[in-house]
């Protein structure tokens, strides 16, 4: 039988381009064909699960909702386009720049048909919350509290902020809110990740060393990457520092974030949604 | 086959070895016999595991434990090829032969990199190489070398050339066949084993005729309607029941038996739909070398649902009149089998195993009926890379010690059913971290074969896809994931000696002497580096 591959398709660019002149002409990837009937949609949302299972949930989590690398995908708003068009580009082309890789090239060799896709896409759909911590929060209120509780004094948005901590310029939309939420109340859980190498399996993370150095000198900060060698630390000053293991007095490593805990007395449960809410203002803006 | 041969001892008499070979000895044929002992030429790697019996030990000592802090890159070879290199390169007689991603090969001069020649398949876009476009090396024989390759043929090229002298379809790729393996060349025949355990193929072990390509004998690894073991397998899952024979085997001569580890029966972690042991998949296989017939088999991880292949390179041992045969499965367990009979001798856990908790009468792990995938996961260890991989292993029998790369990974394995599609990806199921988890690590281990308890081990700080070379100087050599290549004192597990090499290590070290000088040759990202002394 003849299967279509994702070469079929246009390059992006003219993909793209097509879009916005023949509207008129439904192709393929533009309109879920199992939006019909609610019977063939939950059929088709099934086989789309099991489909994400394989291929998508290793980033994204089980259940859509977000892993260690990739975004939750319940939210109704995504990053990259959020109609169906929008996402079967995001899932056959993948984005560029981003871990996010085209249809076909997870090592497979051969990837989703467009059938397999749009069965992945109907159970994004059906799963896909329909009220968010966006429409609930208070972005711009939001915005004044994350300077208040001086979040950026260890996190930059935009540019503007802290070394210390992860940048959280695109951390609205690539993290759930669960995890967010987490991440503030109890951010030794599930440390954030940081370098990811080319050729290394797992990302570095934002753990914690405290060293003393040969001539006696304490140092604590941010683990930038390590090897079984050296270390390269950022400590509180937001200064870089080069190691030898082997010429350090003492080197010790805990999986105790720099991230204070914050519990609800700290900040509220309500000014951390509205915390959450800029974040993704800011992660994916209208 | 632990018959030792000690090679001169000092770098002078390594150039008096060196010296011996005259010119004309250069491009000499690599004939059987030749291939046989092995242990007389160790300044040639003439093999994947630089032996029959896959133990990938040199008996050069030129590099030594006394010396190992002053090792030196010498020179890097750049494929500039993306993916991961996975091969070993094979020496005979100053040069270099190695294949690399996307089934591309070079000979090398041995002593500076320079090429002599290169090849590149040209391959069909559509190929399936599950788990990355990689190549694992060569086998030699004649004047010849042979690589498998990615859309499921068998290559011989002209050693001088790199021409293609043969090229043989082993099956059609588009059913998901791929050939990732080195190649085994013994007698007259080049064996071979496919990878495709990933896409609901039937695994199979071929033998061709080293001369002509013409295929002398084929061994289904999943036994045919009236053949012993079918009744393993339900209904019709056996014609797509994986069982994929991607690792390098080994031979003895001894017995005319080549060993042969299969993988995962697919779909890869869903055991729905085929119901039974699944033989031969995650087997240990015992076959005639002339006509391919099953002597015996031993399944490490029957009715498999975790991938928990066991392609390792099965490495043979003798112990005073017992003859064995070792493998640190993928599925945590370092097994110790009688490789006359194929009865298991010992199974002691290496890593952390949670899939299992109790052993049958024979000794044989069995597996936790709660260990099974579920559509909400189950977290189970070791994951599903395993805990070790194809990263050759290491018998040093010097220190009578094995060494291994550990991995301490667990996944969680969550069900997701999908129809078998010729040539799809068939996994019926998903793996993933649990991101709650500690961080994952690793450990090069060193085990005693008599106890199967832990002699040292050296921490990594994330798992590794390194295997290791042992030497008669005392050393083990092995790379991590952070991109260091290492020597350790084998007796003890200090590292001697580090050098970065700036990627990743997904490959296993071989070491080779040429005009006096022995080298440590590994690959690691898209460079193959080697290190002598200054």
């Amino acid at each position: 039988m003849f299967r279509p591959k994702r070469n079929l398709a246009l390059p992006v660019g003219f993909a793209s381009a097509v879009l916005g002149f023949l509207v008129l002409t439904v192709r393929a990837q533009d309109k879920n064909p199992y939006t019909g009937d609610a019977q063939t949609a939950q059929k088709m949302a099934q086989l789309g699960e099991f489909q994400f299972r394989a291929n998508c949930a290793f980033c994204h989590g089980l259940g859509a909702r977000g892993g260690g690398r990739g975004p939750d995908l319940t939210r109704a708003k995504k990053k990259n386009g959020s109609a169906d068009a929008d996402l079967f580009r995001t899932i056959n082309y993948g984005v560029p720049g981003t871990a996010m890789p085209p249809n076909g090239a997870t090592q497979q060799g051969v990837g989703m048909t467009p059938e397999e896709i749009w069965q992945v896409i109907t159970y994004i759909r059906s799963v896909e919350k329909k009220v968010s911590a966006e429409a609930t929060g208070d972005a711009a209120r939001g915005k004044t509290l994350f300077s208040a509780s001086a979040c950026g004094t260890c996190h930059m948005i935009n540019g503007k902020g802290g070394r210390l901590g992860p940048d959280l310029t695109s951390a609205g939309s690539a993290r759930s809110f669960e995890y967010l939420v987490d991440s503030v109340r109890n951010p030794n859980r599930r440390l954030a990740q940081g370098i990811s190498e080319a050729m290394k399996e797992f990302s570095q993370e934002y753990e914690t060393a405290n060293v003393v150095t040969a001539d006696g000198t304490k140092l604590q900060g941010v683990v930038l990457n390590e090897d079984s060698f050296t270390l390269q630390m950022m400590d509180s000053r937001e200064q870089i520092h080069l190691f030898d293991k082997d010429k350090l007095k003492s080197f010790e490593k805990t999986r105790e974030s720099l991230m204070p805990a914050y519990d609800a007395k700290t900040i509220s449960d309500k000014d951390l949604q509205d915390i959450i809410a800029y974040l993704l203002s800011v992660s994916a803006p209208q | 086959m632990n018959t030792q041969i000690k090679i001169p001892t000092t770098g002078l008499s390594l150039l008096a070895l060196a010296a011996a070979l005259a010119p004309s000895a250069i491009h000499a044929q690599v004939t059987p016999q030749r291939l046989l002992d092995s242990a007389k030429e160790p300044q040639n790697w003439l093999m994947y595991s630089g032996d029959y019996a896959g133990r990938r030990y040199s008996t050069l000592e030129q590099i030594n434990t006394k010396n190992a802090a002053t090792l030196s890159p010498k020179w890097a070879y750049q494929t500039m090829a993306g993916g991961k290199f996975e091969a070993t390169p094979l020496v005979v007689d100053g040069i270099l032969y190695a294949t690399g991603q996307d089934d591309r090969a070079f000979a090398l001069d041995a002593r500076t990199g320079r090429p002599i020649w290169q090849y590149q398949r040209a391959l069909p876009g559509d190929v399936r190489p599950c788990c990355g476009r990689v190549n694992r090396g060569f086998a030699i024989l004649g004047d010849k070398v042979f690589l498998g390759t990615l859309d499921a043929h068998v290559v011989a090229l002209d050693a001088k050339t790199g021409n293609v002298v043969w090229d043989v379809t082993t099956i059609d790729y588009r059913a998901g066949y791929s050939i990732t393996l080195a190649p085994l060349a013994v007698k007259n025949l080049v064996l071979i084993g496919v990878s495709g355990g990933e896409y609901g193929i039937r695994g199979f072990v071929d033998a061709y005729d080293a001369n002509t390509g013409e295929r002398k004998w084929r061994f289904y690894t999943i036994p045919g309607p009236g053949e012993p073991g079918h009744d393993t397998w339900e209904g019709d899952s056996w014609k797509i029941g994986g069982s994929p024979a991607w690792i390098t085997g080994s031979y003895d001569p001894v017995t005319n038996t080549t060993f042969w580890t299969t993988g995962n029966p697919s779909p890869s972690n869903r055991g729905e739909g085929r119901a039974g042991d699944n033989l031969y998949s995650n087997s240990l296989l015992a076959l005639d070398i002339d006509t391919g017939k099953l002597k015996w088999y031993y399944q490490f991880s029957k009715h498999d649902e975790h991938d928990y292949d066991a392609t390792q390179v099965p490495v043979m041992v003798d112990q005073g009149d017992k003859h064995l045969i070792l493998q640190a499965n993928r599925n945590g367990f370092f097994y110790v089998i009688d490789r006359s009979s194929g009865k298991l001798v010992s199974a002691n856990p290496y890593a952390k195993v949670t899939w299992s908790d109790s052993k049958d009468s024979t000794g044989s792990p069995i597996a936790r009926k709660d260990a099974s995938p579920t559509p909400d996961g189950t977290h189970v260890c070791p994951g599903a890379a395993g805990a070790t991989n194809w990263m050759s292993p290491t018998y040093d029998p010097q220190t009578s010690l094995f060494y291994v790369t550990a991995r301490e990974q667990c996944d969680i394995f969550s069900t997701a059913p999908q129809p078998y599609e010729k040539g799809h990806a068939f996994y019926g199921s998903s793996y993933f971290p649990n991101d709650d988890a500690a961080p994952f690590w690793g450990a090069l281990r060193a085990i005693d074969p008599a106890t199967g308890k832990l002699k040292w081990e050296f921490k990594h700080p994330s798992p590794t896809w390194a295997g290791v070379l042992s030497t008669a100087g005392g050393l083990i050599f092995t790379g991590d994931a952070e991109g260091n290549f290492m020597a350790l004192d084998a007796a003890s597990g200090k590292v001697l000696w580090h050098f970065q090499c700036g990627a990743s290590v997904y490959a296993s070290p071989m070491s080779y002497a040429i005009d006096g000088k022995q080298y440590i040759a590994i690959a690691a990202g898209s460079a193959l580096f080697t290190f002598a002394l200054p």
